[in-house]
């Protein structure tokens, strides 16, 4: 299946240069006779790279064989990140350069979004948020709630955010995995 | 954009536009009619519907059956009109739809809303000094700058357009550095429009109209040529408000024999690149056999007019339903 430019819109998967790419966004551009263009800024799934490309209009690019799908982290043998499809337990294996940063956010059964390539994991998203546990900060100002200083905390994954000074060690807390920001502590 | 239903579980059945843009369209539409009858141009119609259509490369016209029969709905009233003129009906302008496929994005829609004017006895030049006084009517601005095509590429490309081959107009994209270039290879009018479209266009109209003419004779379109070999222009022009390409003009061909060898030329280029064979509209080649005055004859896009008016940046915010809600 190939797409035609005027078919061509925000999501769509295609293949660009051996890559999969997913559209950003288009924009339709003709002097007032003469050949059309289009200008396309997508996102090589591959690489994560934001690139611009300008296409003659009515040209077209073949569909990337991509699907995201919703899985369940199961656990990691160190070389390999295990994730099951819950509906039918079918398994999936992510490597590191699929997982990138996501490794920093996700423990067992967190659900996440896999995007699969021929059938093979290429990306991992997090959810956007998760709770998880304060394993390491400076113990901070007991009972200070209000003023606006932060501090680094280590989480159980290994990631580091920015909290409020009275957050101690063993605490839960929600995380927006978009930012990397600590939105609460998480109402257990 | 959205294309279904909204959050709220109904169809999105409300207009784009605001209604201060609603009631703008109809100001300027008052203005222009005002405008066109102090000047004695006579208000006509003409069918959207045609037996033949425009044989240019670059536009595509959307196909019907009225009682089995193939029409087309017009990309521009401008056949009609020619008609009308050689059967002398002095100068005419008409406010109607256009319809061309394939043409969507923030400053297009497939359908929309064109006014075309023809002035008999005019040449092109004096045709866009009128342009320019309808501008200053309807959006107030300044009196237009005018630029040769030539003029405009140099000052805002860097590339004399009638000197410079497919390569040099190439490697001139790759030093301004337009992103992720089409590969275009030998076509150098596809090269021009790249440059235009994304460098000279956005430079044009910034303060006051820019109205740009004399275009290489490969651009001609429906334009009559002047001059012979290098020094062949064709005698065609645009408008320009804010980056926004608002009307085209010519100062018209009115050879028969010549129409009919372009009408020639682009349906073996549509052949060539696999585009849709059309009917070649003899009954505009009669007109013109029978006689059409010397005239200048120029489209401007109303809902772009509208949109300068409105001060708004995509034709969503002054369409009631743009297409996507049609």
């Amino acid at each position: 299946m190939a797409y035609s430019t005027n078919q061509f819109k925000g999501g769509l998967k295609v293949m660009l240069d051996g890559d999969p790419c997913s559209i950003i966004d288009t924009e339709f551009v003709k002097p007032g006779k003469g050949q059309a263009f289009v200008r396309v800024k997508l996102r090589n799934l591959s690489t994560g790279r934001v690139l611009e490309k300008t296409f003659k209009s009515g040209e077209s690019l073949d569909e990337a064989d991509v699907m995201e799908t919703e899985m369940q982290y199961l656990y990691t043998d160190g070389e390999y990140w295990h994730f099951m499809v819950p509906d039918n337990f079918s398994q999936y294996q992510a490597n590191a350069a699929a997982m990138d940063d996501t490794v920093k956010w996700i423990k067992e059964e967190d659900m996440c979004t896999v995007t699969l390539y021929n059938g093979h994991p290429l990306s991992v998203q997090p959810p956007n948020f998760v709770t998880l546990t304060v394993t390491e900060t400076d113990p901070g100002l007991k009972g200070d709630t209000s003023s606006g200083g932060t501090k680094p905390a280590t989480l159980e994954t290994g990631a580091v955010v920015r909290v409020p000074l009275f957050i101690q060690e063993g605490e839960v807390l929600k995380v927006d995995t978009r930012t990397g920001e600590y939105v609460s502590r998480a109402k257990e | 954009m959205s294309g279904g239903d909204d959050p709220r579980g109904g169809a999105d059945w409300r207009p784009t536009a605001g209604m201060a843009a609603v009631a703008l369209r109809a100001r300027v539409l008052a203005e222009i009619r005002a405008f066109f009858a102090e000047r004695g141009v006579l208000e006509v119609e003409t069918p959207l519907l045609g037996a033949a259509t425009v044989t240019d490369l670059h536009l595509a016209s959307l196909e019907t059956r009225v009682d089995g029969r193939r029409r087309f709905l017009q990309t521009s009233p401008e056949f009609a009109m020619k008609r009308l003129l050689a059967a002398g009906s002095g100068p005419i302008y008409q406010i109607c739809k256009a319809f061309r496929d394939g043409e969507s994005g923030r400053r297009h829609n497939p359908e929309f809303t064109l006014l075309e004017w023809y002035r008999p006895g005019y040449d092109h030049h004096r045709l866009m000094s009128e342009v320019g006084e309808l501008l200053s009517r309807v959006l107030g601005v300044p009196a237009p700058e005018t630029l040769s095509y030539r003029e405009a590429l140099e000052r805002h490309a860097g590339i004399d357009p009638f000197g410079a081959d497919a390569r040099d107009l190439a490697g001139r994209a790759r030093e301004l550095g337009l992103a992720g270039l089409p590969d275009l290879g030998d076509d150098r009018d596809a090269w021009l429009d790249l440059l235009m479209s994304y460098t000279v266009e956005p430079r044009l109209g910034r303060g006051r109209p820019t109205l740009i003419y004399d275009y290489p004779p490969t651009q001609a379109a429906l334009a009559r040529l002047r001059g012979t070999g290098d020094e062949a222009v064709a005698e065609r022009f645009e408008a320009y408000v804010e980056g926004v390409e608002l009307a085209n003009g010519y100062h018209e061909l009115r050879d028969p024999a010549e129409q009919r060898r372009r009408f020639a030329a682009d349906l073996a280029r549509r052949r060539d690149r696999g585009l849709p064979q059309v009917p070649v509209d003899e009954r505009l080649l009669a007109a013109l056999a029978h006689g059409l005055p010397e005239c200048a004859g120029v489209a401007l896009g109303v809902d772009r007019l509208i949109l300068l008016a409105a001060g708004a940046s995509c034709l969503d915010e002054v369409l009631a339903f743009p297409h996507q809600r049609a």
